[in-house]
C-alpha cells in the first residue's frame, strides 16, 4: 500500500529538554494508527510536528513520499532542515488537524467554519464549498446544525463540526489530538462514533487518544509513546492485550477507562 | 449682589454654536479616518513582532501616546509648515496632530485585541494551511474587532474632546465659536454653560452606546 | 526642505522655559494631590449603601468625564467670581478645574479598587465589630490601594498632559511660555520641538514604570484600571 506519512529519526527539543527522540513511523493510505501514552510523553508534540505547528529540531518528514523542507549542511558539517513558510502552509492544508479544545471560529456558523478553508485556500466557489461543507457535515452527522454558531452547540457537536472542517480540505491524513478529552462523558460516544465511521471509510488517520476501547476496535496499529520515544508498537492485540514491555504494562494497568467492545455503530 | 443669569440671549446664538459643534464632529471624523488605517497597521506590526518594522512601530506608538495633544497641534500648525515649506490649513494641521496621536492609541487597542484571541484560534487557522494574511483577515481581526468596538467608542469620545482644542489655532470648532458668541453678547458664563451641556449630552450618549455595545458583543465563549 | 536647525537661542532662553516648566509642575502637584483627595471622597461615596450619596457621586463623575477639559477650565474661569465671589485668575481656574477633573477619574479608580476587594473581607471585618468607617480605613483600602497605584500613575501622566490646557487662558506654563518664545524669536520649529521632546522625555519613563507596576500587581492578583 502507498505510504502517506513517513517520519525518519524525528526529534524535537525545547531548549535543553528533549521531548521527542528518534521517532520512526510510517502511516499508509487508509490506515488508522493510534498513539497512546502518559500525559507529558510527547503525543501532542508529535502531532504538532507532523503539520508543523511546531518545528521539528531533527529528522525528516515525508508527506506522500515527498520530503518536507530542504536539507542543508551547516558549517560544522551537520545536516539541518530549512522550511519555507509557503511550503508549510501547503503541507498544513494537506494535513487535517482536530484539536482537544475544538478551536472553532466563534464568529462563523458551523457551515462557514467548514467553508472557509476550501474557499480561501483551495479557491473553490462559494457554491462548490457549500456543497462540500454539506457533504462533510453529513458525514459526521451534524448537517442539521449547519447554520448554528459554535456558541449554540454542545461540545460533542462542536467537535464534529471541527472534524468536518478538517475533512473539507480533503487532506491526505487526519490528525486527532485527544479529540474527546475535553468532552463531558455523555458526549464522548457521538464523536468516537463519527471517527470510527471515518476510519471504516478508509480515511488515513493518526489518532492520539486515551480511549483504549476505540484504539482496540478501530486502529490497525497502536503505538505506545514513552518519554518521547516509541516504546512499543504493534497490532491492538499485541500492544493493548499482550504488551511485552513492562512500561506498557504499567501504563495499561493504570488506565481504568479500558472499555473494550465499544462504541457500537448505530444502524444507518 | 446675585448674578443676573440670562440664558435666553444665548439660545438665540444656538445655531452658531451648533455649527461649531458640527465642525468639531467633522474634525473628529477626519482624525479617526486618518488614525484607523495607521493604527491597525501599527498594531498588527507590533503584535506580530514583524522584523525591522516592529521597533519602528513601538517608537512611533510610544512617542505619540506620551505626547501632549495641544503641543502636537501647535507643532503641526506653527512648526511643520516651517519644516516642509508649505502652509497648512488649520483643518489639515489639526487633523494630522489629532489623527496621529489617535492612531497610536488605536494601535495599542488593536494589539490588545489581537492578544486577547486565544492561541487555539491562531493554531486552528494555521492548521488549515492559512498564511499570516488570511489568518489575520478572516479569523483573528474579525474576532478582535468585535471586542474592540466598545473601547473604540471610548477612543472616539477622547478624540472628540481633543478636537475642542482646535480653536487654539483658530479652527472654528465649538469652543472657538463659543468665545465669539461670548464676546459678542458679554455672557461668557451662560455661553459656556450651554456649550458644556451640549458636549455633555453628546458624549454621554456616545458613552451609553459604548456600554450597550459592550454588553451586546460580550460573546459567550466556551 | 533643507531647514537650518538652530537650537542655540533656546539655551539662552533656558531660564524662561525652566520657569514655564516649574509652573507646569506646580499646577500638576496641586491638581494631583487635591484630585486624589476629592477622588477618595467621591469614590467612597459611590460604594456606600445610601442611594442618594451614590447618586451624587455618579452625577459628579459623569458630568466631569463627559465634558471636554477645556470647557471645564473656561467655565470655571468665568464662573468662580460669580459662584464664590473671588477675583478670577487663570491659575485659580486651572487649579480648580484640573483638580475636579482628576478627582472624577480617580473616583473611578477608588471605586473599582474598593469593589475588587472580596465580600468576605467586609464580612470578616464586620464580624469583629468594626464600624463601616473602620472597615474601610483599616481593612478594605489598604488591600485595594496597591492595585490602584498603576492606574493612578496613568492619571498622573494624563494630568501632566492636561496642564497644557491652562495655556489657553494665558497661564505661563511650559507650552504658553514656548508659544511666546516662538513668536518672539520667529523660531516655532525648534521651540515646539523642544517642548514636545521635554514632555515625552518625562512621560515615557513614567509610562513604562506604570506598565511595569501593572504587571507586578497583575502577577500578585487583581488589576485595577480607570
Ligand atoms: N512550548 C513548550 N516549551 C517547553 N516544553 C514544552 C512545550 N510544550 C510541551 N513541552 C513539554 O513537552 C513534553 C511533552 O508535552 P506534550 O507533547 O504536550 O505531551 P502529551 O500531549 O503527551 O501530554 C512535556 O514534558 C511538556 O512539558
Ligand atoms: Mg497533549
Amino acid at each position: 500500500m502507498t505510504e502517506v506519512l513517513r517520519l525518519e529519526n524525528l526529534a524535537k527539543s525545547y531548549g535543553q529538554a528533549q521531548v521527542l527522540k528518534d521517532i520512526n513511523l510510517t502511516v499508509r493510505k487508509g490506515e488508522t494508527v493510534c498513539v497512546i501514552g502518559a500525559s507529558g510523553s510527547g503525543k501532542s508534540t508529535l502531532l504538532r510536528c507532523v503539520n508543523f505547528l511546531g518545528y521539528p529540531t531533527g529528522g525528516r518528514i515525508f508527506l506522500e513520499g515527498k520530503l518536507v523542507g530542504r536539507e542543508v549542511i551547516d558549517r560544522s558539517g551537520r545536516t539541518e532542515m530549512r522550511y519555507r513558510e509557503a511550503e508549510l502552509c501547503a503541507v498544513r492544508a494537506h494535513v487535517g488537524m482536530v484539536f482537544q479544545q475544538f478551536n472553532l471560529f466563534p464568529h462563523m456558523t458551523a457551515e462557514e467554519n467548514v467553508m472557509i478553508g476550501p474557499v480561501k485556500i483551495r479557491g473553490l466557489s462559494k457554491a462548490e464549498a457549500k456543497a462540500r461543507a454539506a457533504e462533510h457535515l453529513q458525514r459526521v452527522g451534524i448537517l442539521e446544525k449547519a447554520g448554528a454558531y459554535p456558541g449554540q452547540l454542545s461540545g460533542g457537536q462542536q467537535q464534529r463540526v471541527a472534524i468536518a472542517r478538517a475533512l473539507a480540505m480533503e487532506p491526505s491524513i487526519m490528525l486527532f489530538d485527544e479529540a474527546t478529552s475535553a468532552l463531558d462523558p455523555e458526549l464522548v460516544g457521538e464523536v468516537l462514533l463519527a471517527m470510527r465511521k471515518l476510519a471504516q471509510e478508509g480515511t488515513t488517520m493518526l489518532v492520539v487518544t486515551h480511549e483504549l476501547g476505540f484504539a482496540y476496535n478501530v486502529a490497525h496499529r497502536v503505538i505506545f509513546l514513552h518519554e518521547g520515544t516509541i516504546h512499543e508498537e504493534g497490532t491492538p492485540e499485541e500492544v493493548l492485550v499482550n504488551p511485552k514491555k513492562p512500561r506498557t504494562q504499567d501504563f495499561l494497568r493504570g488506565v481504568t477507562t479500558f472499555r473494550m467492545p465499544e462504541p457500537r455503530i448505530a444502524p444507518a | 449682589m446675585p448674578y443676573d443669569w440670562n440664558f435666553t440671549i444665548v439660545l438665540r446664538y444656538l445655531p452658531q454654536l451648533l455649527e461649531g459643534g458640527l465642525h468639531t464632529i467633522i474634525l473628529s471624523a477626519a482624525a479617526i479616518a486618518l488614525a484607523a488605517p495607521i493604527g491597525v497597521v501599527m498594531g498588527v506590526i507590533r503584535q506580530q513582532r514583524v522584523p525591522i518594522l516592529a521597533p519602528i512601530a513601538v517608537a512611533y506608538i510610544d512617542f505619540f501616546r506620551t505626547s501632549v495633544a495641544l503641543v502636537l497641534i501647535c507643532w503641526c500648525y506653527f512648526a511643520l509648515p516651517v519644516l516642509i515649506g508649505v502652509t497648512l490649513s488649520t483643518f489639515t494641521a489639526v487633523t494630522i496632530a489629532i489623527g496621529l496621536q489617535a492612531s497610536a492609541y488605536l494601535a495599542e487597542l488593536v494589539r490588545a485585541g489581537l492578544q486577547s484571541i486565544s492561541v487555539g484560534q491562531w493554531e486552528a487557522a494555521r492548521a488549515l494551511g492559512m498564511g499570516t494574511r488570511l489568518r489575520l483577515q478572516y479569523i483573528i481581526l474579525p474576532q478582535a474587532a468585535r471586542r474592540m468596538i466598545p473601547v473604540f467608542f471610548l477612543l472616539v469620545i477622547e478624540v472628540f474632546k481633543t478636537s475642542t482644542l482646535a480653536g487654539f489655532v483658530t479652527y472654528p470648532e465649538i469652543v472657538y465659536e463659543a468665545y465669539r458668541v461670548a464676546t459678542d453678547i458679554y455672557r461668557p458664563i451662560e455661553t459656556f454653560t450651554i456649550v458644556g451641556a451640549i458636549c455633555f449630552v453628546f458624549l454621554f450618549s456616545l458613552g451609553r452606546i459604548a456600554l450597550y455595545l459592550e454588553r451586546r458583543y460580550a460573546v459567550v465563549e466556551r | 526642505m533643507s531647514y537650518a536647525w538652530d537650537f542655540n537661542f533656546l539655551w539662552a532662553l533656558g531660564p524662561l522655559l525652566l520657569g514655564g516648566l516649574i509652573n507646569t509642575g506646580k499646577l500638576w502637584a496641586i491638581a494631583f494631590s487635591s484630585g486624589l483627595a476629592i477622588g477618595l471622597a467621591f469614590g467612597i461615596m459611590r460604594t456606600v449603601p445610601s442611594r442618594i450619596l451614590r447618586g451624587i457621586g455618579m452625577v459628579y463623575v459623569e458630568a466631569i468625564r463627559n465634558t471636554p477639559g477645556l470647557i471645564l477650565l473656561i467655565w470655571f474661569y468665568y464662573a468662580l467670581p460669580i459662584l464664590v465671589g473671588v477675583q478670577s485668575s487663570a491659575w485659580l481656574a486651572a487649579c480648580v478645574a484640573l483638580s475636579l477633573y482628576t478627582g472624577a477619574y480617580s473616583a473611578e479608580i477608588y471605586r473599582a479598587g474598593i469593589a475588587s476587594v472580596e465580600a468576605g473581607q467586609w464580612e470578616a471585618a464586620r464580624a469583629i465589630g468594626l464600624s463601616y468607617a473602620h472597615q474601610m480605613r483599616y481593612i478594605v483600602l489598604p488591600q485595594a490601594v496597591m492595585r490602584m497605584i498603576p492606574a493612578f500613575g496613568n492619571r498622573a501622566i494624563e494630568l501632566a498632559k492636561a496642564t497644557t490646557l491652562a495655556s489657553t487662558l494665558a497661564f505661563g506654563e511650559l507650552l504658553f511660555t514656548a508659544k511666546v518664545i516662538a513668536e518672539d524669536q520667529f523660531r516655532p520649529l525648534e521651540t515646539f520641538t523642544a517642548v514636545s521632546v521635554i514632555f515625552t522625555a518625562v512621560l515615557l519613563p513614567l509610562s513604562y514604570a506604570c506598565i511595569w507596576l501593572e504587571r507586578r500587581v497583575a502577577r500578585s492578583g487583581g488589576i485595577v484600571r480607570d
